[in-house]
C-alpha cells in the first residue's frame, strides 16, 4: 500500500489521501484505521460483503458521513468540521447512489441544471445546455423534459450521473449504483460508467460488477469488518488474491 | 398438444360488453351492484325525496324577499325571510362600519383578489409581480386602505422625525454592505429593517384616509380580516417553526419551538383569544394601545401557526433521507435545499392539512363573538334579537352558512386542483 502523502496539499498532489481514519456509530467501530490514497485519474473499486463498511468510507469522503479520528484531504482541502471546506468538496465530488435519489418533484432537465445554477451561479441557458450536452453523453437526451417517475431504473441512474457531471466534478463516487436495477439496465448504466472511466475521470466506485472492476479499475479494494483487507490491481486481485478473507469472498461472488 | 408455442397473429383489441359501458354499465356497477348496494340506494333516495323538495320550498318557494319587519314575513309565507337580509346586508358584510367608506375595504378586496389571482392560477402572467406585491405591498396598503392612518406620536415631533429618517439610513447602508460582502444574514436584516421602517412610515400616513376604529369592523369584512390575517401568518410561521423543531444541531431553538408548539396545542382557542384579550397588554409597554382586533389577530395568528407547524413537520417527515443527501453532495447549502428540494415536495404531500387548517381557521373566527367582537355569527344573533325582526334565527343561521360554505368549498375544491396540479406522477 503506498504510504499516504500528508505532506503541503495542493492540487498536484493526491485527488483524495485518507489517513488512519476512524469511525463508531455510537459504540459500534465501523471504520478501523482507513488509509488510502487515490491519484488523479486512478479508478478504484471497492468490494466487500455487506456490513463491510464500504459505502461509509466513500460517504465520508463528501462528509456525508462524519469520521471521527485520522483526516480526510480532498483535493488538497482538509475536511474539518468548517462548512465552508465541506462546501467547497461537495461541489468538486459528484456523488451516485444506489436509490439514485432524483429530485422527484423537478424535470430531469431541472434535476440537472439545479445545482450549477443555484451553487455555481451560472446563467440558466448555459446550465441547460450543458445539462443537454450530459443528457446527450448518457444517451438520454429525449427525456429531458420528463418527471423521475416517468422514467425506468436505469434511465433514472443515467440521468443521477449527468446531474452530478453538470456540476463538472473532479471526483465522482459511485455507491452501488447498480443494486437497485434489473439486470436488463445494469449494463446501460455500467457503459455511462466505463466511458467515464475511458476519459480519465477520477472514479471511486462501490459495487459488485466484477467485470467493471476487471475492465476499467486500476486497483481493487476489499474492505471486511470495517477494514481493508486486501488491495492490488483487478488482474492479481482476482487470479492471485492473498488473504484467506478475500479467496472467501471472491469464491463466492464469483462461484455462480 | 406440443410443448413448443410461438404467436403469430396477435388478438385484436374489442370494445367491451354493452352491460359494461354507458348510463346502464354505471348504474350497474355503482348503484345496484349487489342486493345490498341496491337497498342503500333505495334507502338513501328515499331520504332525498323526504329532505330536498321542503328545503326548496323554505328557501325559494314560500320565502318572503321583501319585508319591512318580522310582523310581514310572517303574512308573506312560511319560508326563509330573506327581506331581513335585504334590509340588513350591510351589517352583514361591513358591521358598523361607516357606509361612506364602504369603497376602502371594497377596494382593498378587489386588489387583494386579482393580485391573487396569477398566484393561484399558473397560467395568468404577472406572478413576478403580484407575489412581492402581496407579500411587501398589500398588508401596508390594507392597513392604509382599511385602517386609515396609525398615529404615532413620534411622529409628531422634529426629534422624533430625525431618528426615523437616521434609523431607514443605517438599515439601508448596513443592509447594502451586507448586499457587497455576500453576507446574506447581515442584508437580510439591514434590508428587512429598512423595510419596516417604510412600512410603519406608510402606514401611520395612512395614504391620508380618515381613520376609521377597528371597533366598528364587523360581519364577513371582521371574518375576512380575521381569517386572511391568520392565514397570511400561520403558514410561514409554522414552516418556521416545524424547521426549528427539527433543528436537532440547535438545541435551543429546539426546545423553544416545541415548547411553544406544544404549549399553545394543549390549551382551548377561547382560553389563547382570552389571554390575549387581557394578558397582552400585560408584556406591552406603558402607553401602547392595542385595539380589540389586533388582540384577536395575534391570539389567531399563533395559535394557527402552532397547528401548521405540524402538519408542515408531518411533510418533512415524508421526505427520504435520500433527497437531503443527493442535495447535500450537490453543494446545496441548507437554506437551498430547503427552498428547492424539500420544502416544495413536503408542502406538497400536506396540502390538504395545510387546507384543512386553512379552512378550520376560518371557521373558528366565529369565536371571536366570544369576546365581543362582531363577526358574522354575531351579526347574525343580533339580527333575530333585534326588535324589529323577533324570531328570525332560521334565516340568520342559513343565510351565514350558506356564506362561510361558498368560501370553505372554494378553498376545499383550490385544493384538490392544486394536489391535481402538482402531482408529477409514479413517485417512488
Amino acid at each position: 500500500m503506498s504510504d499516504s502523502n500528508t505532506a503541503e496539499a495542493n492540487h498536484s498532489g493526491p485527488a483524495i489521501s485518507i489517513t488512519g481514519m476512524h469511525k463508531w456509530y455510537g459504540d459500534f467501530h465501523v471504520l478501523k484505521d482507513i488509509n488510502l490514497t487515490v491519484e488523479r485519474g486512478e479508478r478504484i473499486v471497492v468490494c466487500g460483503p455487506s456490513g463491510s463498511g464500504k459505502s461509509t468510507v466513500i460517504r465520508c469522503i463528501n462528509r456525508l458521513e462524519e469520521h471521527q479520528k485520522g483526516s480526510i484531504n480532498v483535493g488538497g482541502i482538509e475536511l474539518t468540521n468548517d462548512l465552508k471546506n465541506i462546501d467547497t468538496i461537495r461541489r468538486e465530488v459528484g456523488m451516485v447512489f444506489q436509490h439514485f435519489n432524483l429530485f422527484p418533484h423537478l424535470t430531469v432537465l431541472q434535476n440537472c441544471t439545479l445545482a450549477p445554477i443555484w451553487v455555481r451561479k451560472m446563467p440558466k441557458a448555459e446550465a441547460e445546455e450543458i445539462a443537454m450536452k450530459y443528457l446527450d453523453r448518457v444517451k438520454i437526451p429525449e427525456q429531458a423534459l420528463k418527471y423521475p417517475g416517468q422514467l425506468s431504473g436505469g434511465q433514472q441512474q443515467r440521468v443521477a450521473i449527468a446531474r452530478s457531471l453538470c456540476m463538472n466534478p473532479d471526483i465522482m463516487l459511485f455507491d452501488e449504483p447498480t443494486s437497485a436495477l434489473d439486470p436488463e439496465m445494469i449494463k446501460e448504466v455500467l457503459d455511462v460508467m466505463v466511458d467515464l472511466a475511458k476519459e480519465g475521470m477520477t472514479m471511486l466506485c462501490v459495487t459488485h460488477e466484477m467485470g467493471f472492476a476487471k475492465q476499467v479499475a486500476d486497483r481493487v479494494i476489499f474492505m471486511d469488518g470495517g477494514e481493508i483487507i486486501e488491495q492490488n490491481e483487478p488482474n492479481e486481485f482476482f487470479d492471485n488474491p492473498q488473504s484467506d478473507r478475500t479467496k472467501l469472498f471472491l469464491s463466492q461472488i464469483l462461484g455462480h | 398438444m406440443s410443448k413448443s408455442f410461438v404467436r403469430t397473429e396477435f388478438h385484436p383489441d374489442l370494445p367491451p360488453p354493452v352491460s359494461e359501458a354507458g348510463i346502464i354499465g354505471w348504474l350497474r356497477h355503482n348503484l345496484f351492484s349487489t342486493w345490498y348496494n341496491s337497498l342503500a340506494t333505495l334507502i338513501i333516495m328515499y331520504l332525498a325525496w323526504l329532505s330536498i323538495p321542503p328545503a326548496i320550498d323554505w328557501l325559494l318557494i314560500s320565502s318572503v324577499w321583501e319585508a319591512n319587519d318580522y310582523k310581514e314575513c310572517r303574512a308573506g309565507g312560511s319560508g326563509a325571510c330573506w327581506g331581513m337580509i335585504d334590509k340588513r346586508f350591510n351589517l352583514f358584510m361591513y358591521g358598523f362600519f361607516k357606509a361612506d367608506q364602504f369603497w376602502r375595504p371594497n377596494l382593498a378586496l378587489i386588489v387583494f383578489m386579482v393580485a391573487m389571482l396569477p398566484v393561484l392560477f399558473d397560467k395568468l402572467p404577472g406572478r413576478k409581480i403580484c407575489v412581492p406585491f402581496l407579500i411587501f405591498g398589500f398588508p401596508a396598503l390594507a392597513v392604509a386602505l382599511i385602517r386609515g392612518p396609525v398615529e404615532m406620536s413620534s411622529f409628531q415631533t422634529p426629534v422624533g422625525i430625525a431618528v426615523w429618517v437616521a434609523m431607514f439610513a443605517a438599515a439601508v447602508f448596513f443592509g447594502h454592505r451586507g448586499a457587497t460582502r455576500a453576507n446574506a444574514i447581515m442584508s437580510g436584516a439591514g434590508y428587512s429593517a429598512a423595510y419596516i421602517i417604510v412600512f410603519i412610515v406608510f402606514i401611520s400616513w395612512g395614504l391620508g384616509l380618515e381613520k376609521i376604529e377597528t371597533d366598528s369592523y364587523g360581519g364577513l369584512l371582521l371574518t375576512l380580516i380575521l381569517a386572511g390575517v391568520g392565514i397570511a401568518v400561520a403558514l410561514p410561521l409554522g414552516i418556521l417553526l416545524a424547521l426549528g423543531r427539527r433543528a436537532n444541531s440547535m438545541p435551543l431553538i429546539q426546545i423553544l419551538c416545541i415548547g411553544f408548539i406544544e404549549i399553545i396545542r394543549s390549551v382551548p382557542l377561547i382560553s389563547v383569544l382570552f389571554m390575549a384579550q387581557f394578558m397582552l397588554p400585560l408584556f406591552l409597554p406603558e402607553g401602547v394601545k392595542f385595539d380589540n382586533v389586533m388582540r384577536a389577530l395575534v391570539g389567531f395568528s399563533l395559535f394557527a401557526a402552532a397547528y401548521m407547524a405540524e402538519v408542515v413537520r408531518g411533510g418533512l417527515q415524508a421526505i427520504p433521507k435520500g433527497q437531503f443527501e443527493a442535495a447535500d453532495s450537490l453543494g446545496l447549502n441548507f437554506y437551498l435545499n430547503m427552498r428547492l428540494i424539500v420544502l416544495p415536495q413536503a408542502l406538497k404531500i400536506v396540502i390538504p392539512g395545510i387546507v384543512s387548517t386553512f379552512i378550520g381557521l376560518f371557521k373558528d373566527t366565529s369565536l371571536v363573538s366570544i369576546i365581543g367582537l362582531a363577526d358574522l355569527l354575531l351579526v347574525a344573533k343580533q339580527s333575530y334579537t333585534d326588535s324589529n325582526w323577533l324570531g328570525l334565527e332560521h334565516t340568520a343561521y342559513v343565510f351565514i352558512a350558506i356564506i362561510y360554505f361558498i368560501i370553505c368549498f372554494s378553498m376545499s375544491r383550490y385544493s384538490m386542483y392544486l394536489e391535481r396540479k402538482l402531482h408529477t406522477g409514479h413517485k417512488r
